[in-house]
């Protein structure tokens, strides 16, 4: 446990002191603020976070894909991308897997100091709700479970990135790989209109994107969550593998 | 310390080291001799458990690398040929990690980084970021890292190269008394080097190990490196017994090249300057001299004379 927090506190200091995690903060808070304010703003101006969560902004012109869960995802490979890809590049993987320490551990250091980078830019956000409180009653239910859908599926995303970032030394190349999946499981639910029956229920089921608007309306099923997880914790076993792989190369 | 047992490593298809088997002893300084893409990294990567044979065993004080791989890791000190290094993080910052990764506690890392920074005298440089350090600093910090834990064994691939001259003679001098506290197997493409620092040596060559012998008896074997080819015309006998007269040849082989027309290559004495008296006996006598040439062997040469000589039928 120690040395996963070395390995996390590691990565924090690196993401800090390099312009990376700030671009990220700052790029997630001016398309969540714009998704934020729009809500407030339309037509129909309510105190919640529908904009920011559910992404029902601009009339439903962009439909319901654009909501924070998507900026997330969009932004998680690139924060991922340099975990893994970099170090093999530079070579410090070399003195990292050779020093007495479990692949495993090195993995699950990285991937939590993506949490916490993640907990970070989320709390940011939580001005969003306070401004709601201090002005308005907002309805304080799906507005937690939103939050909650976030962190799962923020998780998720970064465990897709971290993987990514194991197959190449690229983090370029890290980044697209990771964008690329996520992208896939985001939007397989369109590929459901093509079946009927239980694949199209299987599809629906698969994609994140449903799921989160279910967050954002304040529902929680435990399956989802369970789900969530279970497809996060994969994502981080196979970066393991991946990584054990790379030394048979 | 350190038992390596009929390695081989495939890349592909390619044979990257093949059947490469070798000890050593405790306390000892071995090194690794051989020319570029001869194997030295590739040995080095799979004695720490970088990356595993194809075949074959490698022990470490004991515990297997691949089935022990954590403790056998933790006896081992490690400087990759590239010394790669965190370079967003200052010196102190760098080798505190280091000890967290190897488990140290506070205490310790504390006291022996302390202690690295000094022995490796890097004291006005210890919250420097490593991005901002010299080659020569980088080494010292790659070579901090690797006793900071005070390892059994320490693995150093080409500890010299890409350092000044200066540097060169202290960083010998600093493998050297590191050999009293520890195992040590380094890896270098110098000659002179590892007469200089290595009680033995072991001489790799196109991923074959050619020879394992002390430096003296290597010298010895490699001191006809002053070798001269000459073509005569005349009784190859008489020619031969001659030649070997000579004051500083010590051993005359002989080929035909056409009639009575021999080509002979001599193991001279380095640095005896035989040319002048073979030229003159060779005309005094009558004969036809058709060619002289001193052959300098360089590193190749003497591998490929190692070579040569252990398929003649040197145990293997
Ligand atoms: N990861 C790899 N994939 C494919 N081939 C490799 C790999 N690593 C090494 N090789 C090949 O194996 C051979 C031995 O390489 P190695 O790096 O062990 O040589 P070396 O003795 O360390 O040489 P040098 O003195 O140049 O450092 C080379 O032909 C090299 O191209
Ligand atoms: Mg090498």
């Amino acid at each position: 446990m120690t040395i996963i927090l070395a390995i996390a506190r590691r990565e924090l200091s690196t993401y800090f002191s390099s312009p990376i995690a700030y671009v990220i903060m700052s790029a997630f808070l001016v398309f969540t603020g714009l998704l934020f304010i729009d809500s407030l703003s339309g037509a129909f101006r309510e105190a919640s976070l529908r904009g920011f969560l559910a992404g029902e902004t601009f009339g439903g012109l962009l439909g319901e894909s654009i909501n924070a869960a998507f900026v997330l995802l969009l932004l998680g490979p690139v924060l991922t991308m340099r975990l893994l890809a970099e170090e093999s590049k530079l070579g410090t993987l070399e003195l990292l897997l050779t020093a007495p320490v479990r692949d495993t551990e090195v993995v699950l250091g990285k991937f939590l100091s993506a949490l916490v980078t993640m907990a970070i830019l989320l709390v940011l956000t939580l001005y969003y709700p306070i401004l709601l409180w201090a002005f308005a009653s907002p309805d304080t239910g799906p507005i937690l479970s939103g939050y909650l859908g976030l962190a799962l599926l923020g998780a998720f995303f970064l465990s897709v990135g971290l993987f990514a970032s194991s197959l190449s030394n690229s983090q370029i190349v890290s980044a697209v790989v990771g964008l690329v999946i996520l992208l896939m499981f985001w939007f397989i639910d369109e590929a459901a209109d093509f079946f009927s029956g239980l694949p199209e229920d299987i599809l629906e089921f698969v994609s994140p994107r449903a799921h989160f608007t279910d967050f954002a309306r304040g529902i929680i099923a435990t399956e989802t969550i369970i789900y969530l997880l279970a497809l996060t914790a994969i994502f981080v076993f196979l970066t393991i593998r991946s990584l054990e792989t790379r030394r048979w190369r | 310390m350190i038992e390596v047992e009929h390695l081989t490593k495939y890349f592909g298809d390619f044979i990257a080291i093949e059947d490469v088997s070798f000890d050593v002893q405790p306390g000892e300084i071995v090194g690794f001799l051989g020319p570029n893409a001869a194997g030295k990294t590739t040995t080095m990567r799979i004695i720490t458990g970088f990356m595993p044979p194809s075949e074959g065993t490698v022990r470490v004080a004991g515990y297997d690398i691949l089935r022990n791989s954590l403790e056998a890791r933790r006896e081992i000190g490690y400087l990759p040929e590239t010394v790669p290094l965190y370079t967003d993080m200052t010196v102190r910052q760098y080798l505190g990690f280091m000890g967290s990764l190897r488990g140290m506690s506070d205490a310790a890392k504390k006291q022996r980084t302390g202690y690295v920074i000094e022995r490796m005298r890097l004291e006005d440089y210890a919250d420097t970021f490593i991005g901002r350090l010299s080659k020569g600093f980088r080494q010292r910090v790659g070579i901090a890292q690797a006793i900071l834990h005070d390892p059994k064994v320490l693995v150093l691939d080409e500890p010299t190269i890409g350092i000044d001259p200066v540097q060169v003679v202290e960083t010998r001098e600093l493998i050297k008394s590191l050999g009293r506290e520890h195992t040590v197997v380094l890896s270098t493409h110098i000659l002179p080097e590892v007469s200089m620092i290595c009680e033995r040596v072991v001489v790799i060559n196109e991923g074959r190990i050619v020879a394992v012998d002390k430096p003296e008896n290597l010298s010895v074997r490699l001191r006809g490196s002053e070798q001269v080819k000459l073509e005569v015309r005349g009784p190859e006998r008489d020619v031969a017994n001659r030649l070997r007269q000579v004051e500083g040849v010590r051993q005359v082989n002989r080929q035909r090249v056409d009639g009575n027309i021999y080509e002979y290559t001599l193991e001279c004495d380095p640095g005896s300057g035989v040319r002048d008296g073979l030229a003159s006996l060779i005309v005094n006598q009558g004969w036809g001299l058709l060619g002289l040439q001193s052959v300098t062997m360089s590193l190749e040469d003497i591998f490929l004379k190692l070579t040569v000589r252990d398929e003649e039928g040197a145990p293997r």
